[in-house]
């Protein structure tokens, strides 16, 4: 069965590579955005992968806060270009 | 019935692959932002979707099998979200879809760009 996680695995390298690609030519922004976060369920595909060559469960953890991470990741970055900052653009406090 | 087991997850593990592959293509090949969204949308779903649950049937019933229900539950719902977000957010800076017509340079004008050519 290792055999087949380890083909598994090759070809989400492969995939890796092709995102890393498109982040790299992406024409537009958004594009880069995109291909991080296609990159980042990757990188829980392989965690998760790994974990079962590796005969390691708890990398299985690890691909579930990695998911909650690229996540935030890629709301934060679309907030920071539609408002431009991540604080209050009018705070409470007074002078 | 192992065997049976472990040929329902190498099945699973392979479409999944073969989809992860498709999208990774697509993600290359598509000539606009809003196309290659699809080709995300395929990788996240279908992809993830099959390998996590070709896991599932491989790590059988205990703990494992939990963890991967959850990554496959939070992927299945956080998707769709951020995709829409991407796309929501990539139209209202003025990222126009393609048309077939044009070639991929007009994809990436903003809006109120003087039209170049008909």
């Amino acid at each position: 069965m290792t055999s087949s996680f380890a083909m598994v695995g090759a070809a989400l390298l492969f995939a890796m590579a092709l995102t890393v690609a498109r982040a790299v030519a992406g024409p537009t922004l958004f594009d880069r955005i995109l291909a991080a976060n296609s990159f980042g369920t990757k990188t829980v595909l392989l965690l998760s992968i790994l974990g079962f060559i590796a005969g390691r469960p708890h990398f299985l953890d690890l691909a579930l806060v990695y998911a909650l991470i690229n996540f935030l990741g890629v709301i934060a970055a679309l907030k920071l270009i539609k408002f431009g900052r991540f604080s209050d653009p009018d705070p409470p406090i007074s002078a | 019935m192992i065997l049976a087991l472990d040929i329902l997850s190498w099945i699973l593990l392979g479409t999944g692959t073969i989809f992860l592959l498709i999208g990774s293509v697509g993600l290359i090949r598509l000539p606009d932002f809003y196309t290659r969204m699809h080709a995300a949308g395929l990788i996240d779903t279908l992809g993830a979707g099959l390998i996590l649950t070709g896991l599932m049937v491989e790590a059988g019933w205990s703990l494992n099998l939990a963890k991967l229900a959850m990554i496959v539950l939070f992927l299945l719902f956080t998707s769709p979200t951020s995709t829409h977000a991407l796309a929501h957010a990539a139209l209202v800076h003025g990222l126009k879809p393609w048309q077939s017509v044009k070639d991929d340079r007009q994809s990436h004008k903003m809006v109120g760009d003087k039209p170049s050519s008909p």
